[in-house]
């Protein structure tokens, strides 16, 4: 794989950006494997759009497996990009669970919003997550904040990834 | 291992804190996420154990077994509709319109939950409607393989039959108590729709016939006393959550033509399909009038306006909670003032009824606190949602199907907590929502209007359930296996009378006193307080 030279300044944005986002991702999960009563059920089942793919994920018979796999999703997600190991298998799984929560509540014209703290039209803060795991994906550098470097030290010292 | 060695060497300090720097950032975000979330599990927990409010079902009425019981229902218009249909006979169309919007909507629940009820083991054996197409409607949806159904042109004829052991009535109010005194008196089980009677003197004339004829089971159709919000609500009363309540505000908010009961007249209503003079009865003589028969809601002579129509729901929803009876004295006001369309029943009003002596607890020194208003406070052209709100001096309960209460930030009982940062003001301290996660299929502005009081369903283990259904079973399981129905004829007479000094109190525009130790309304000398009621004007 061809990786352009990054300047110092550029690498450390990227790293921070996949700091912020794991930290993100890892936080939402803590919060909701320690909150006992959390489910993801009515989020599921207000869905705006593909009503019927979401109402059937949130089934009675499934949707505990569906809370613990977002759960354990999100953990594995905020454990991969804050310390820096699989990043890019990281960011496809933080990518398809952001695509999940985007198309449940899509910020389209004429569909119903929903409490959030913001406006939004297309674009919202899901899909620029989105957005931010695809620039991830693309420059994983795990130079810094980055415990696959125990690994592939030599790798990295080259060339900053 | 000598690898091993080698490849270490080659890192320095600086390495090392850049590589392993994520793990104390992962060990921060863990340990803060998992301590808060702990912090909130533990201040949530401690919450609901100083609470302790109880939020279980009440037990379940008693067995359907045996002879099925052999029912009559007198009124079938739309809420005798809706009652057949708890009873397990929804009618041909209903069922069509059902399927229909299931086509539609394949979301709707509607025919499922019907068709899930329980089966209350009875016959529905006779009708009387003086409408011919809605008699002809119940003979048509109930003449089936296994219930036989038989049209009687009068109540008397249907209630001496000797054909039936029980009846539900839903006429208009003018009929309710002659209809209920008459088969009490024939030894015929009663359901009569709210308002329990129409005028002062039948309400008396009723008690006295229910306490002379204790055989026979007589329920009013106040179907929340199944709701499961509202026994959780009495359980926060009995554990003086709330402190001192000295208001409770209830309302009525509607702005469309069914909730002003603008209901459509059918094109089959003419003097030949409708026995008009039987419509009649007691009240005043009037020339055949469509308009009077099916919208008969709008005049005093066959209703009870907003007081005894509507506020007898929100009166009654407190009543079963604070069980504060009758009130000393009653003020009303109001008018017509959105449908100028010939009623004569106001569609806006508000009533203030005073409780000078009743307490429901207080955490202040003895004597401190006592007395209560109950406000019901209407208008059919207006829907904001004002919701239900008991006030206490230590708290306030939103009352609905959902149940919240937030502590009050001048309260006695929780100044500590509040003090220590532990209770919020303008956050819930308790929550409880028997629907939660559910989605409800609620069909028009009325609908939710009703659904909001608790007065459409309920909920039992996390099931919507039709709570006229539940009340109709309690009243079949008193039949049954004995005993007495949550809304009999205490709770009724204390709704009537209630009801019937609201509606003094705005015809005569003066306050209106109840003495207790008579148990009579204390009216002026020469005032004869049913003319004044029953007037037209």
């Amino acid at each position: 794989m061809i990786v352009p030279k990054l300047t110092a300044g550029q690498s450390y944005g990227l790293v921070l950006l996949r700091i912020l986002v794991g930290w993100h991702f890892l936080y939402e999960g803590i919060i909701k494997a320690y909150n006992p009563s959390w489910t993801s059920k009515s989020y599921l089942l207000s869905a705006s759009i593909l009503k019927s793919f979401f109402t059937w994920i949130a089934a009675p018979s499934r949707i505990s497996v569906i809370d613990t796999l977002n759960i354990i999703g999100l953990i594995a997600v905020g454990i991969s990009l804050l310390i820096g190991i699989k990043v890019r298998c990281g960011c496809i799984g933080g990518m398809l669970l952001l695509l999940l929560y985007y198309l449940a509540h899509p910020p389209f014209p004429s569909l119903p919003q929903g409490p959030t703290e913001g406006s939004y039209w297309i674009v919202n803060k899901n899909l620029i997550e989105m957005a931010a795991l695809y620039v991830i994906y693309e420059f994983p550098l795990i130079s810094v904040f980055g415990i696959e470097n125990l690994f592939f030290k030599h790798k990295a010292k080259t060339n900053l990834i | 291992m000598a690898n091993d060695n080698n490849f270490f060497r080659k890192w320095n300090r600086r390495d090392i804190l850049k590589t392993l720097g994520g793990i104390p950032l992962f060990g921060a975000v863990w340990y803060s996420g998992a301590s808060l979330a702990g912090d909130a599990k533990r201040e949530k927990q401690f919450l609901l154990e100083t609470l302790n409010i109880k939020a279980s079902p009440p037990p379940a009425s008693g067995p359907m077994s045996g002879k099925p019981v052999r029912l009559g229902i007198i009124g079938f218009g739309i809420r005798g509709e809706q009652l057949c249909r708890a009873l397990g006979f929804a009618t041909t169309a209903w069922i069509k319109e059902k399927q229909d919007l299931l086509v539609q909507n394949p979301k709707d629940t509607s025919l499922a939950e019907y068709k899930a009820q329980e089966n209350l083991n009875i016959k529905l054996v006779a009708i009387c409607d003086v409408f011919d197409t809605h008699a002809q409607k119940a003979l048509d949806s109930f003449n089936r393989g296994d219930n036989k159904i038989k049209r009687f042109r009068t109540h008397t004829e249907l209630i001496n039959s000797g054909e039936v052991d029980a009846i539900v009535i839903a006429t208009p109010d003018h009929w309710h108590a002659p209809m209920a005194i008459e088969a009490l008196n024939a030894g015929v089980h009663v359901y009569v729709e709210k308002p329990m009677t129409h005028n002062i003197s039948e309400t008396y004339t009723l008690r006295e016939t229910v306490h002379k004829n204790p055989k026979t089971i007589f329920a009013v159709g106040h179907q929340h006393r199944q709701t499961q919000s509202f026994l959780t609500a009495q359980d926060i009363i009995a554990k003086n959550i709330l402190g001192h309540v000295s208001l409770v505000e209830t309302n009525t908010n509607r702005n469309d033509d069914n909730g002003a009961w603008q209901y459509e007249i059918a094109d089959t209503a003419n003097p030949q399909t409708i026995d008009w003079d039987q419509f009649l009865g007691n009240a005043p003589k009037e020339a055949f009038n469509l308009e009077h028969f099916f919208r008969w809601r709008k005049w005093w002579a066959y209703g009870s306006g907003l007081s005894g129509d509507l506020m007898t729901h929100d009166f009654d929803r407190i009543n079963c909670i604070l069980k504060m009876g009758i009130p000393n004295s009653v003020t009303a006001s109001g008018g017509i003032y959105t449908h100028h369309d010939g009623r004569n029943v106001p569609d806006v009003i508000q009533v203030n009824m005073e409780y000078p002596d009743f307490s429901t607890g207080s955490s202040q020194v003895a004597g401190k606190e006592k007395g209560m208003t109950f406000i019901y406070s209407a208008t059919l052209g207006n829907q904001f949602d004002r919701g239900t709100v008991l006030m206490g001096h230590d708290g306030s309960m939103e009352l609905g199907n959902r149940i919240s209460v937030y502590a009050d930030p001048g309260s006695t009982k929780y100044a500590d907590l509040i003090k220590e940062g532990r209770i919020e003001a303008g956050v819930p301290i308790y929550q409880y929502d028997p629907a939660v996660n559910g989605t409800d299929a609620v069909t028009s502005a009325t609908s939710k209007y009703f659904a909001n009081k608790g007065l459409l369903w309920t909920y039992r283990d996390g099931k919507r359930v039709d709570s006229t259904f539940l009340h109709l079973r309690e009243w079949l399981s008193c039949i049954r296996n004995g005993g007495t129905p949550s809304c009999s004829i205490k709770e009724g007479f204390e709704e009537a009378i209630s009801a019937h000094m609201g509606g003094l109190s705005y015809k005569l525009g003066r306050r209106i006193d109840w003495d207790r130790s008579t148990e009579r309304i204390i009216a002026k000398p020469g005032e004869d307080l049913d003319a004044v009621l029953l007037a037209n004007k």
